[in-house]
């Protein structure tokens, strides 16, 4: 598998392409795995979208809350957020637990990312804007309600770890049916299926393009599915998309 | 001093103001109208409050928040001085909101007010327009609104805060076509701009290039198609730019 990552080198930044194995170990081209320390980056650049209730069965939860204030009817538009790059972190670098919370709920996400500006595209030509995949952890504080901007839930630093690389699309010929598994302390404790995403891939990037243009290097996180995993200090997050890669992050206190 | 961007003979460059015209850093001259405006900062993080004015919160009928109400913008949004923003010729709710812009010039977190300002770098003019047919009930104001193409105009430069004395008592002004349509001041802000600071950094790092947009006071009005829109607050010049009809 071919993908693209952003290394901390001894003494600058490199963009290398990567080869991994079935057991994400970095390798050669021969396969050999490789034993050198990685220091992983964020290997994205432009700006991290996500989009609520984007899940089948997270609609379903909220479906009676709907009809009623504040929401009085279910969303017409993609529901989207900003991830502010206070909030980036890369594979394996930790997420902090603000001292006014005790638990984090995991966002374990597929990010699409941009390879040209997407701007009114149609579902069929979609998948012609996007340069790759990644595995993104969209990090929140719990919080039920949906009304408002949950900047304070959702932006604080480090809430979005995202990596290890981004995957090249070749390698993925179909974004809607990649499992995602989430792991605690090694634990699987989660699992989800894009296919069960309200808007497929295609029709997520056409109907948000619709409205906002996409920029080269942009991520779509394509969304959290229902009922994630909360996390306190010292565990560890591993977040697996099926032939995508791996994200592994510890929760530490601030 | 000001500071703006521009394009000029195929090239962007940062430019100074100067008696009726820029200066580029190799002293060349250009007058305003000559130049190619851009926004004079690549808004990196940015910030707007929402209902940030009491009289422009009961306008459109709220109580005025108790915690900032706070959303993010993308950079597609974004536009420079004198160009042109896009109204889709289905829209029959768009709105000017004309704001003081606050740039972030240091990066901090957990500031305190009596500090806040250490960490401005200037301010300048943004018109956050609003689309409020595409208003929903999830995440509101949500991006369909807030966050499209060409529809935030900001400049046409950064006024040094050294320049400013006092930013929380700025009149602000938009004309439409020459008509004021909207007066108030900045004295009116529900959360003022060292409270922002310390607010938003208490929970995230603030890095340079942030840019707040403060919010809009009261007298809402429909622009259309063809309308030219002056944003002006007090000190810093004026916004102008000119809405085109966009077929869907």
């Amino acid at each position: 598998m071919n993908a693209k990552a952003l290394i901390q080198g001894s003494s600058l930044t490199k963009n290398l392409d990567v080869q991994f194995t079935k057991n994400w170990d970095i390798c050669d081209e021969n396969g050999r795995v490789r034993d050198t320390e990685m220091n992983w980056e964020v290997p994205v650049t432009g700006t991290i979208y996500g989009v609520a209730l984007n899940y089948r069965e997270t609609l379903q939860a909220y479906e009676s809350a709907f009809q009623e204030k504040p929401y009085n009817k279910p969303p017409e538009a993609p529901v989207l957020y900003i991830k502010p790059k206070n909030t980036w972190t890369p594979h394996q670098a930790p997420v902090y637990v603000p001292e006014d919370v005790s638990e984090l709920q995991t966002g374990p996400a597929l990010g699409v990312v941009l390879k040209q500006t997407a701007t009114q595209v149609s579902p069929e030509d979609a998948l012609d804007f996007v340069a790759g995949y990644t595995v993104v952890n969209d990090v929140h504080i719990p919080h039920e309600s949906l009304h408002r901007p949950a900047i304070k839930e959702q932006a604080r630093d480090r809430f979005c770890p995202i990596g290890p690389w981004v995957l090249n699309t070749s390698e993925i010929s179909d974004p809607d049916h990649l499992q995602i598994k989430t792991y605690v302390n090694d634990q699987l404790v989660h699992e989800a299926n894009t296919s069960s995403l309200v808007r497929s891939v295609r029709h997520l990037i056409s109907d948000v393009t619709a409205f906002m243009s996409l920029g080269k290097g942009d991520v779509l996180m394509v969304g959290v599915p229902h009922g994630t995993p909360r996390v306190k200090s010292s565990d560890t997050v591993k977040v697996e998309i099926e032939k995508v890669g791996i994200l592994e992050n510890t929760i530490q206190p601030e | 001093m000001r500071k703006g961007r521009i394009a000029i003979g195929g090239s962007i460059q940062e430019v100074v103001q100067q008696e009726d015209g820029v200066q580029l850093s190799d002293g060349r001259t250009y007058k305003e109208e000559e130049v190619t405006w851009l926004p004079p900062v690549e808004p990196q993080t940015t910030f707007v409050l929402g209902l940030n004015y009491a009289d422009h919160a009961s306008e459109l009928a709220f109580e005025p928040p108790k915690e900032p109400l706070v959303f993010l913008k993308g950079p597609n949004t974004f536009i420079g001085h004198n160009a042109e923003t896009k109204r889709p010729e289905e829209a029959t709710h768009m709105h000017y909101e004309c704001e003081l812009a606050v740039v972030i010039g240091k990066q901090g977190k957990h500031i305190k007010q009596a500090e806040a300002y250490d960490y401005v770098e200037g301010y300048t003019i943004a018109n956050d327009y609003a689309i409020r047919d595409y208003l929903e009930n999830y995440y509101r104001p949500n991006l369909k609104v807030k966050n499209r193409d060409t529809c935030t105009p900001i400049g046409p430069w950064i006024t040094s805060k050294e320049a400013i004395q006092d930013p929380m008592n700025l009149a602000l002004r938009t004309k439409v076509n020459g008509v004021t349509t909207q007066e108030g001041t900045t004295k009116d802000m529900v959360f003022s701009i060292p409270f922002l600071i310390e607010y938003l950094s208490s929970f995230m790092t603030l890095q340079p290039d942030d840019v707040i947009l403060t919010g809009t006071p009261k007298g809402l009005a429909k622009v259309n198609a063809g309308d030219i829109v002056e944003a002006e607050v007090e000190g810093l010049g004026t916004l102008k730019n000119t809405i085109i009809a966009k077929p869907e």
